[in-house]
């Protein structure tokens, strides 16, 4: 398993670099509006890519998922915090399960 | 002191949510293969959900270095971003051994959280990081330790809970902005493009397809939506 160090280095290493770098490194403010309107666009766009459309396949059902986003969604909109929605969502999708489980026998 | 206590309680529902998915990364890592310390190594260096997956994958052949680098380098880029987005956000305490030292703590959600604040104190940040790696260590040993004690149909409803963060995060901001509705609802939708043609699906990687699709939503909607000054501070 020397393998597993070397990966770890490169793993671990990649990851830190590619934070740390422009962290360090932009000391100025930038100027130009085109710039500023993407990076304050960005992290959205990154979370919207990586929910859709794995999220409806996350629990393996694309039922008891789409339930539980569907709730999830429902109180993200009226401004619930992080941990609720999260909480509320994976509660959603047990009940949802449980139901298709028992439809199903 | 005060700053960072903020920091610390703000830091709770993170620290909760990765609990879960880290939880669920740790009863992967040992179903393919790797023992409860070498899950929670890669989680105590890495602290990334995505990329972590990724890397498993990549583990479990031999050698394969360069596969690993540029599937971590699609995968993270996006963290790039949210740095040069929160350079311009912090305060003049924000030095550059600071910079240096916190910068590993660079997760989507705790540079959400840190993103809402008008100005970014290092203090706040640190107190902020604390317990989601905590959390992120923690629910990797558990569920390397104790995953497969839990029934099927729990684990499969917990994969759900890193989802549920990020609909918190994106929707009180897409209710209020249209632009960043569309910008969201451009990414998602090209994504799914992403998905659903077989032979994308079949050729480009998760993490380069992730970042291929935010790209071209934030330029759209910089090009569409160009924010105003104050406005992007406010919100």
């Amino acid at each position: 398993m020397k393998d597993f160090w070397i990966y770890l280095l490169i793993l671990a290493g990649s990851t830190y670099l590619v934070r740390a770098i422009p962290f360090a490194a932009m000391r100025k403010k930038i100027e130009n509006r085109f710039v500023k309107s993407f990076l304050y666009y960005i992290p959205y766009a990154v979370l919207s890519a990586m929910t859709l459309p794995a999220a409806f396949y996350a629990t393996g059902n694309v039922i008891s998922g789409a339930v539980g986003l569907a709730v999830g969604g429902f109180f993200a909109y009226r401004g619930k915090g992080l941990t609720f929605v999260a909480i509320v969502s994976c509660a959603a999708a047990f009940l949802a399960e449980c139901a298709i489980r028992l439809v199903a026998q | 002191m005060k700053l960072f206590l903020r920091g610390l309680r703000s830091g709770i529902p993170i620290g909760l949510g990765y609990l879960s998915v880290s939880f669920s990364f740790g009863i992967m890592a040992l179903s393919m293969g790797f023992t409860w310390w070498q899950a929670v190594i890669i989680s105590m260096t890495t602290v990334t959900s995505a990329g972590q997956l990724a890397a498993l994958d990549i583990m479990i052949h031999p050698a394969q270095y360069a596969a690993m680098l540029i599937s971590q380098l699609t995968v993270n880029v996006r963290y790039s971003f949210m740095s040069i987005s929160l350079s311009q956000k912090v305060s003049d305490k924000f030095t550059g051994i600071k910079r240096w030292l916190l910068g590993f703590f660079m997760t989507d959600e705790i540079f959400a959280v840190a993103a809402a604040e008008d100005e970014v104190d290092p203090k706040f940040f640190a107190g902020l990081s604390v317990i989601p790696y905590i959390g992120w260590t923690l629910g990797t040993l558990l569920g390397a330790l104790i995953g497969n004690v839990l029934p099927a149909i729990v684990l499969s409803a917990l994969c759900l809970a890193i989802y549920g963060m990020f609909l918190a995060i994106v929707a009180p901001v897409a209710r209020k902005s249209r632009a960043v509705l569309a910008v969201v609802g451009i990414a998602g939708a090209l994504h799914c493009v992403f998905y659903f043609v077989p032979w994308l699906k079949a050729n480009v990687s998760s993490g380069i397809s992730i970042s291929i699709c935010a790209i071209v939503a934030a330029v759209v909607g910089a090009l569409l939506f160009p924010v105003k000054d104050q406005e992007e501070v406010a919100e």
